[in-house]
């Protein structure tokens, strides 16, 4: 959303045209509402850790704490310059302005990378030794240079714009289908179309570079992904298809032949290791992994190839916004990208179990002694419905309040 | 001797000290939202609002500061009050939840004539829990109740917190938040009128905040016997309770006489006075009477690792926050 705002601001400058300055502020206000829930989830994330997973931070707190902490402070920078930019219109030179805006989007990817280097840590945990159950050895800079680092943060980079961008565009398309003749949708549309765009013609590469990192470091987590049961050389690509992990099969898959081996290995003879040579108990739930995959994957292509239309288009015309095929089509794609981040979260958090620490510490042990456990898990789901809640209807409101831009004034 | 472990948990009350300043405040005005009264009660709500609105969320990173700064230096520290103060810390971060959402719902909504009141008083009753489920997990932490070996789910988890001293103590923070928050909007307004409904509410949440630290003194006689003993007994017991004392008698006399920018320096004096001195009892325990920052410090790797990053992270964010203060404080007409 920041992206989005620096811009409309970008574009006010250079154009002058009213309705970029009117888009600037509404997406200001929109990445505002974002960040005051950001900032009370963050608190309860922090204190959530502790109270449902107490032994996973006695273990993780010295070896991957650090990254939580540095995201601490990209949170500060945030803050502090959303604070400037948002009321600092008439206050500061109009480049500052757009300085301060910069530093907004920035910091916010920063903080989005920390935390999702702890994650790759959990995936692959680097940076200690394992003596007794404690941590021997630490260190945290190893930890956090983990080898799913880099690739996941990438991958969750590009989809927070691609989804952001996919979803601010639908509701931009749908306003524009009703009301053709307003320029302030028209710009809104380009700039969220180009932001979700590039990043969804991009996803793809940094998904397969990030699928190459899961089949070396987490042979189990690939072929649940895939519900791939048997060991074989070149192994099919499976589309669709539901895990039946007592038959050990994948019925009602189409079969690309070779694909699997091909895509993780670059070699169509590699062999790809099935959840057979693995230790049942160290499975993961197959068909949750598998159907999110797919569901992740199918919205991933989905966005990619809209995208590549949208290029087209452009290519074409020069106008992504009179085509109004291309419009609907944007509507029905509103949700794809955060349906695409929520079971990429499910792939690579299932796709882990049974351990919260692969290969360290199982999900089990490190859960918080306290019996009772559903309370809380009932309150804190009911607490992310609600944020959730509140969030769709402040947007919807603002969205509801876009104001009207006709040609001739602008 | 100033040892790395230390510094650590130093900056981890510094942290605590900042929130309490900042973010204790926000919700002494939401505290003063509910409370808001007489002829002026919407005038009251509306400097409230627009004194916090532009600073409540960067505020709440110093708690997030503290807690991550905890879990990354002493690990074993933070599960086991993670673990044992379940309770009361869920219950604090629904009031976070509530308070922080229903803020932000009521700023933002266009059409606020009709839901706001309702979202103000959400705002309003979470802004009066929060601290006082923030002050009963300190203060459990403090009486030395904390863990051990429980025999049953009410003597490990409801028993330590659910005692009268660390009621007493959240109670103690709620009115030392309303404090500071009163003080602070007597400066946030140039009508003499509102000045004024802040000033008197200035001088109640004071004397509040005097006689909920007597409750507090007392019930340590049996609630935490040995914080109160090092609390006593410590060779910077007196001059503490010297400078707290001037501190407050300062506040409240600069208060009287309407020497409001004095009071404000007064007050932020005393209320840090009264955490360092929580503090320094508790030193070298984390968690009374047996959890020391010694026993609990992770390796001298992260330890290291995590005071450089806090002292870049400090000087890397001075400068932007001395560029905010030069924005918005300098008193600079809008362009």
């Amino acid at each position: 959303m920041p992206l989005m705002m620096v811009i409309a601001e970008a574009r006010w400058m250079r154009k002058r045209d009213p309705a970029l300055l009117a888009l600037t502020r509404s997406w200001a206000k929109g990445t505002a509402i974002l960040f005051a829930v950001g900032a009370v989830s963050g608190t309860v994330l922090s204190f959530e850790l502790g109270l449902l997973w107490p032994e996973f931070m006695r273990l993780a707190g010295p070896v991957i704490g650090m990254p939580f902490s540095l995201e601490g402070f990209a949170f500060f920078t945030e803050a502090i310059f959303l604070g400037i930019y948002l009321y600092g219109w008439n206050r500061i030179s109009a480049r500052a302005h757009i300085a301060a805006g910069a530093m907004v989007a920035i910091s916010g990817a920063a903080s989005a990378m920390f935390v999702v280097i702890a994650n790759g840590w959990m995936n692959t945990p680097t940076g200690f030794r394992l003596v007794d159950g404690q941590p021997h050895d630490v260190d945290p800079i190893a930890a956090m240079m983990n080898p799913s680092a880099l690739p996941q943060v990438i991958h969750m980079v590009l989809a927070a714009y691609a989804a952001v961008g996919f979803a601010v565009a639908g509701i931009h398309a749908y306003l524009l289908l009703r009301d053709r003749a307003n320029v302030f949708h028209h710009h809104a549309l380009s700039i969220s179309l180009a932001v979700g765009g590039i990043s969804a013609l991009l996803q793809p590469v940094s998904g397969d570079l990030l699928a190459k990192a899961v089949a070396v470091n987490q042979p189990v987590k690939l072929a649940a992904f895939e519900g791939h049961f048997e060991t074989q050389r070149g192994a099919p690509l499976r589309i669709g298809g539901i895990p039946n992990v007592q038959e050990r099969r994948t019925p009602y898959a189409i079969e690309i032949p070779s694909g699997l081996s091909w895509l993780a290995f670059q070699d169509p003879d590699a062999s790809v290791t099935g959840l057979n040579d693995f230790d049942p108990a160290l499975w993961p739930p197959v068909a949750v992994v598998h159907v999110a995959f797919q569901i992740m994957v199918f919205c991933g292509l989905a966005m990619m190839a809209i995208s590549g239309w949208g290029l087209y288009l452009w290519w074409r015309r020069s106008a992504v916004t009179s085509s109004p095929a291309f419009l609907k089509t944007l509507v029905a794609a509103m949700p794809l990208g955060i349906i695409a981040i929520e079971s990429g979260w499910v792939v690579t958090e299932v796709g882990r179990q049974p351990w919260i620490i692969q290969g360290v510490l199982k999900t089990a042990d490190a859960v918080t002694p306290m019996p009772g456990l559903l309370l809380p898990f009932v309150l804190f789901t009911l607490i992310y419905l609600f944020l959730a809640t509140v969030v769709t209807v402040l947007l919807v409101r603002q969205f509801r309040a876009s104001p009207r831009f006709l040609r001739e004034a602008a | 001797m100033l040892s790395l472990e230390v510094f650590i948990a130093g900056s981890i009350v510094v942290a605590l000290n900042l929130y309490m300043l900042m973010g204790g405040a926000d919700y002494g005005g939401g505290v003063w939202d509910l409370l808001a009264s007489g002829p002026r009660a919407t005038r009251q709500r509306e400097l409230i609002a627009k004194a916090i609105g532009p600073v409540w969320e960067a505020n709440h990173v110093w708690l997030i500061l503290a807690i991550t700064v905890m879990f990354t230096a002493f690990p074993a520290a933070f599960s086991t009050i993670t673990t044992f103060l379940h309770l009361p810390l869920l219950l604090m971060l629904i009031g976070v939840v509530f308070r922080g959402s229903a803020f932000a719902f009521r700023s933002y909504d266009p059409h606020n004539e009709r839901s706001g009141p309702t979202w103000g008083l959400v705002f309003s009753i979470s802004s009066l829990l929060t601290p006082i489920l923030l002050g009963i997990s300190l203060g459990t932490i403090a009486s030395g109740r904390l863990g051990g070996t429980p025999a049953n789910f009410r003597e490990a988890y409801v028993d330590p917190w659910l005692a009268p001293f660390p009621l007493a103590v959240g109670l103690f923070a709620l009115a030392l938040f309303a404090f500071l928050a009163a003080v602070y909007l007597t400066l946030e307004t140039l009508d003499r009128d509102l000045r004024e409904d802040f000033r008197l509410r200035s001088l109640a949440a004071g004397a509040f905040v005097g006689i909920m630290a007597l409750v507090v003194f007392l019930l340590a006689e049996n609630g935490a016997p040995a914080l109160r003993a090092r609390m006593v007994g410590s060779p910077w017991t007196v001059p503490l309770q010297v400078a707290t004392a001037i501190a407050a008698l300062v506040a409240y006399g600069a208060l009287w006489k309407r020497r409001f920018l004095v009071a404000r320096y007064a007050v932020i004096v005393q209320a840090s006075l009264i955490l360092w001195g929580w503090a320094m009892a508790q030193f070298p325990n984390l968690i009374m009477p047996n959890v020391t920052i010694q026993g609990t410090a992770g390796p001298e790797a992260t330890l290291q690792l995590l005071a450089v990053a806090l002292i870049a992270g400090v000087v890397l964010l001075l400068p932007s926050f001395a560029y905010l203060l030069r924005v918005f404080k300098s008193g600079l007409p809008e362009q």
